[in-house]
């Protein structure tokens, strides 16, 4: 549970820098970026293809380290972080949606999620957390059997059912079609809303944004600009 | 090059730690196959050579005296092309320094020129000088045992007077290529050496001036051998002939005819185990390691490659494989394979020389079996992953279709955390694939049990033999058939425990047209010393009146059984051919003998009491006086200590067990570790994805690590018990197919092999995952997030 204190801000960045040395070029992915995301946001990070939204994703979910710079979650310095404390930061804290929602094969819907109920410290049933997604009739599917929205459904229960303080997605819905893409983030804005958790939506699709508190666009590894959205729409409103 | 063979040859470098795998189970199959084939080839190519270069003759007889007159008659017989006489005369020999009793065996050389039959191939020094009178050159194995040089000096003892001896040169002889003393069963090179000596000396001192007891010829062209034997049996049946023979029943050769059957079967045994579970594992890792490359596939057919492109494209890449473990193979076998043939030659046989060779047919085989496995198992997963569409092929083949395992729909599931619920469930999935990998550990555990089956089974065979049947100390045989009295005399001699007299009577027996030329033993039929055993090893009471064979004797070669009436041609005396019934059978894993009661022997040859040789126990340490006072008795010519035979065995056919089993046990290892490496490899490779998506979601690399390893291990562990049984079947294939005279290896399997098994398995697969766990540490979590395979 995010802790309630004055402080709205769960991440706070300063001159993020990632350089990649692929082979023999360098390929400067961030190249100073400062950011605060505050806690019960919904913040979509929207930009073309190489204007380093996932390697800001992946640098906040602790799969990465940058450059330079500094990112601090709640008091906890990320930046220089072991690599058994940035497991541990995201199995307690961070729950990751990804575009082709990783399921492990082998287990059904509610056991996917149970693998990570197991392993953390306050977490929801897995039945709850199925049912939050709308799933609560497809607890013992496995994967295999279940559609490509269900699957995302799936993998979204698996990332909130920690209570995670943060939620993660990159490209939950590029995989899917744009009626099923609606359902899967109509479940995002539900949890958003519902438990108050920051939800960070890296997207390249201009249409999602429309259902952001705030949008940050990226372009070439710098912020081109951030703008609040006061005029927030529903995700069923949204068509693309 | 073409684009295409650029992308084999980086996958090649990119797989290198699985090709090297891989290479390494070939390289364990070939190599024992090379080394094997190689030396048995090479010691029958040397033999054929040696045998041609220094004329081994064809046909032997030995007698008691003939004058050298009938020579001319002999060699005029009709077949034979060329015909020696000479004399030949058991010895005792004294050696300083060393107190244990030594048999020699005399022959003549002719006093002017050179033998024609039987040359010596001289290794240092020269030969005896022509009418020198204490000249004599020793057989290489005698001389090296006791360090003699030209000009040392040892005494004889010939008819019961000492000659002392001086070495002139050291030499080997097609006849003596392998060496035993009568009566024993494994080479000594201590305690019996072959000497040669001038005619007229060696005539001059056994009393057989101007006569001869000992002939060899060789056959003319077209002469068929029998024939000449039965001629020459009949001209020397007047001078106590005791049967002419042909090579197939000389003595040294039909050992080295026997060894190298024996090595034949080995060889051939061995390769087909190695090469056949070899080729099976490679079979199985590349069909996998192919399935891994669907998308691969899929991305050629989808720029227009056509079947046979992409087939070729992939066989390529094992065949490369393949030859570079063909190559290895051939080389460590050759390596070995030398080494081994040396092993052969300084602890058995004695070569001038040694052909090394290593046949052509034998690598193509080698590489024709190899390449055979590698393209099916590839040709497989081509086939399968080409058949797809390609847009189908480029998605990963995910998610896969799983249920939940029996064991979860029993009800066990609560007992079963969610990891272990993926191990059981990525098992259950591919039943075939995990039978597989299980199959493919346990040949690796099986072949590690037959590489070192053997050690056990020789100490088994040696204390069957030695401390339960033939129990005596010391066996000494007569001169000549003595009066049983004799035994009276031995028995007072200080020392001496106890004494069993013996019997032993050269013979051909018959059965049908089945027939095997040997002695039959008479022995006594409650004896304490030298007993026969039945099938649970226990002792038996011999009946009278009637003869127990040794069981392959009986079963293999005579193909008689119990009640069955033998036929028995005596070789000696009057050469009586009697009738005798075979009342038993008896278990015996060295050599084979037929046995009687002393007493009925000697009623079979109308004789009284009689022995030709004695068993002793002797009360501890009064050996060496002992043998000093047998020493000076004339009537006594030859003894066999049993520690001696104990330890001289070991120090010969051991040292090549122990070679070959050192050898093939770091070839199982090598396919053990090949198999597991690579099981675990693919395994990574095809739950990579998976485990990194774990991570992300904060799975520590502990965590995934049981995930992964946990199959392996369970799968290692089912594998261990299977690998038990198929060690077990591979081990009674060997000794089904190991039966010779020589000897018949027993079924034990020691609690050692069955530790050797496991621990190979258990070690590699304990390496393999450490190296998983280096490899876990390096997973690329940024990777799942955008990509789908």
């Amino acid at each position: 549970m995010p802790p309630d204190n004055a402080d709205p801000a769960i991440f706070v960045a300063h001159g993020l820098t990632k350089v990649y040395r692929m082979g023999e070029v360098e390929v400067h992915a961030l190249r100073g970026i400062d950011l605060t995301l505050n806690r019960g946001e919904l913040v979509v990070l929207l930009g073309p293809s190489g204007s380093g939204k996932s390697t800001l994703l992946n640098i906040l979910g602790g799969l990465d380290a940058p450059t330079g710079g500094e990112v601090r979650y709640l008091d906890h310095m990320l930046t220089g972080a072991s690599e058994a404390e940035l497991t541990r930061f995201r199995r307690e804290h961070v729950g990751f949606v990804f575009q082709f929602y990783n399921l492990i094969p082998s287990l059904t819907a509610r056991e996917n999620v149970a693998a990570v109920t197991e392993i953390a410290a306050a977490p929801m049933r897995p039945e709850d957390a199925l049912g939050l997604v709308g799933l609560g009739n497809r607890l013992d599917h496995f994967p295999a059997q279940l559609s490509g929205g269900e699957q995302q459904r799936v993998a979204i229960a698996r990332a909130v059912a920690k209570n995670p303080a943060v939620l993660l997605c990159d490209e939950p819905t590029g995989a899917l079609d744009s009626a099923t893409g609606v359902v899967v983030l109509e479940v995002l804005e539900k949890v958003n809303r519902e438990l108050g958790t920051l939800t960070v939506l890296i997207t390249h699709n201009a249409g999602i944004a429309d259902m952001a508190d705030r949008v940050i666009r990226l372009s070439d590894g710098m912020i081109a600009d951030i703008h609040a959205n006061p005029a927030k729409k529903a995700a069923r409103e949204l068509a693309w | 090059m073409k684009t295409l063979d650029r992308k084999l040859l980086r996958d090649l470098w990119h797989l290198r730690g699985q090709v090297l795998a891989i290479a390494a189970v070939i390289m364990g199959g070939v190599a024992t196959m090379v080394m094997s084939l190689s030396t048995y080839d090479s010691l029958v190519t040397t033999r054929d050579r040696f045998y041609g270069e220094y004329r081994f003759a064809e046909v032997f007889a030995t007698l008691k005296r003939a004058p050298e007159t009938l020579t001319e008659r002999l060699a005029a017989l009709p077949g034979v092309e060329h015909l020696e006489t000479r004399v030949r005369a058991g010895v005792k020999l004294e050696v300083a320094g060393f107190s244990d009793p030594i048999t020699g065996l005399l022959l003549s050389l002719p006093d002017v020129g050179e033998a024609q039959l039987n040359r010596l191939h001289l290794k240092r020094g020269r030969t005896v000088q022509a009418w020198s009178t204490d000249e004599v050159v020793l057989s290489d194995t005698f001389a090296d045992a006791h360090g003699f040089q030209p000009g040392d000096t040892l005494s004889a003892i010939i008819n019961g007077r000492r000659k002392t001896l001086t070495v002139v040169g050291v030499a080997v002889s097609p006849e003596y290529v392998y060496q035993i003393a009568p009566g024993s069963m494994f080479p000594d090179f201590k305690r019996y050496g072959v000497l040669w000596m001038g005619r007229h000396a060696l005539a001059a001192a056994y009393d057989m001036e101007g006569a001869f007891n000992q002939l060899s010829l060789t056959l003319a062209r077209d002469a068929h051998e029998q024939d000449v034997i039965d001629r020459v049996d009949a001209v020397l049946a007047d001078y106590g002939g005791t049967g002419a023979y042909g090579r197939e029943n000389q003595f040294s050769n039909r050992f080295l005819s026997e060894e190298l059957k024996q090595l034949k079967t080995m060889a051939t045994i061995f390769s087909a185990i190695f090469l056949g579970v070899a080729a099976f594992l490679l079979n199985v890792v590349l069909s996998r390691l192919i399935a891994l490359q669907r998308d691969q596939i899929a991305i050629l057919k989808a720029f227009g490659y056509g079947y046979l492109a992409i087939g070729a494209h992939f066989v390529k890449l094992v065949l490369l494989m393949a030859v570079l473990g063909v190559a290895a193979g051939v080389a460590l076998g050759g390596w070995f394979g030398q080494g081994l043939s040396n092993v052969y030659t300084e602890t058995t046989f004695r070569f001038p020389y040694l052909d090394y060779r290593i046949d052509l047919r034998v690598i193509l085989i080698a590489l024709a079996v190899s390449c055979l496995a590698a393209v099916s198992g590839t040709l497989y997963s081509v086939v399968r992953a080409a058949r797809l569409p390609p847009a189908e092929g480029m998605r990963p083949e995910m998610p896969a279709t799983y249920r939940t395992t029996l064991v979860e729909r029993i009800g066990l599931q609560r007992w079963f955390a969610t990891p272990t619920r993926m191990i059981l469930r990525h098992i259950g999935r591919r039943p075939l694939k995990s039978l597989l990998t299980v199959l493919g550990i346990a040949c690796a555990c099986g072949l590690m049990m037959v590489g070192n089956y053997q050690k056990g089974a020789i100490d088994f065979m040696v204390d069957v033999q030695f401390r339960q049947a033939s129990r005596e100390d010391l066996a000494l045989t007569f001169i000549e058939p003595t009066s049983g009295r004799a035994l009276h005399e031995l028995a007072a001699l200080p020392g001496v425990d106890f004494v069993e007299g013996f019997r032993d009577v050269p013979a051909i027996l018959r059965f049908g047209h089945h027939h095997y030329r040997s002695a039959v033993f008479g022995i006594q039929p409650q004896g304490q010393l030298h007993r026969s055993l039945d099938h649970r090893l226990q002792p038996v009471a011999l009946q009278p009146g009637g003869v127990v064979l040794t069981d392959h004797l009986a079963t293999n070669i005579l193909h008689v059984k119990p009640g069955d009436m033998l036929t028995v041609e005596v070789l000696e005396g009057s050469r009586p051919v009697r009738q005798v019934p075979v009342l038993g059978i008896t278990k015996q894993y060295l050599g084979v003998s037929a046995y009687m009661q002393q007493d009925s022997l000697n009623a079979l040859m109308r004789e009284g009491s009689t022995v030709t040789g004695a068993y002793l126990a002797l009360q501890p340490g009064a050996e060496a006086a002992l043998y000093a006072r047998l020493h000076e008795r004339p009537r006594v010519l030859g003894m066999v200590a049993n520690a001696a035979a104990i330890q001289s065995f070991y120090a010969t056919i051991g040292e090549f067990i122990l070679f070959y089993t050192l050898v093939s046990t770091l070839l199982a290892g090598a396919i053990g570790f090949g198999v597991v490496y690579n099981s675990a490899r693919i395994a990574l490779s095809e739950r990579g994805r998976e485990l990194a998506s774990l991570r992300v979601l904060g799975f520590s690399r502990g965590e995934i690590a049981y995930i992964l390893l946990g199959e392996l291990a369970l799968l290692t562990l089912v594998a261990i018990p299977v690998g038990f049984l198929v060690g077990v079947g591979l081990v009674g294939i060997l000794v089904v197919a190991f039966q010779s005279e020589l000897y018949r290896l027993p079924l034990i399997l020691t609690p050692e092999n069955y530790a050797m098994g496991a621990s190979v398995v258990i070690v590699s697969a304990l390496l393999s995952g450490l190296l998983l766990w280096r490899r876990l540490g390096r997973l690329d979590l940024v990777a799942v997030l955008k990509t789908r395979e």
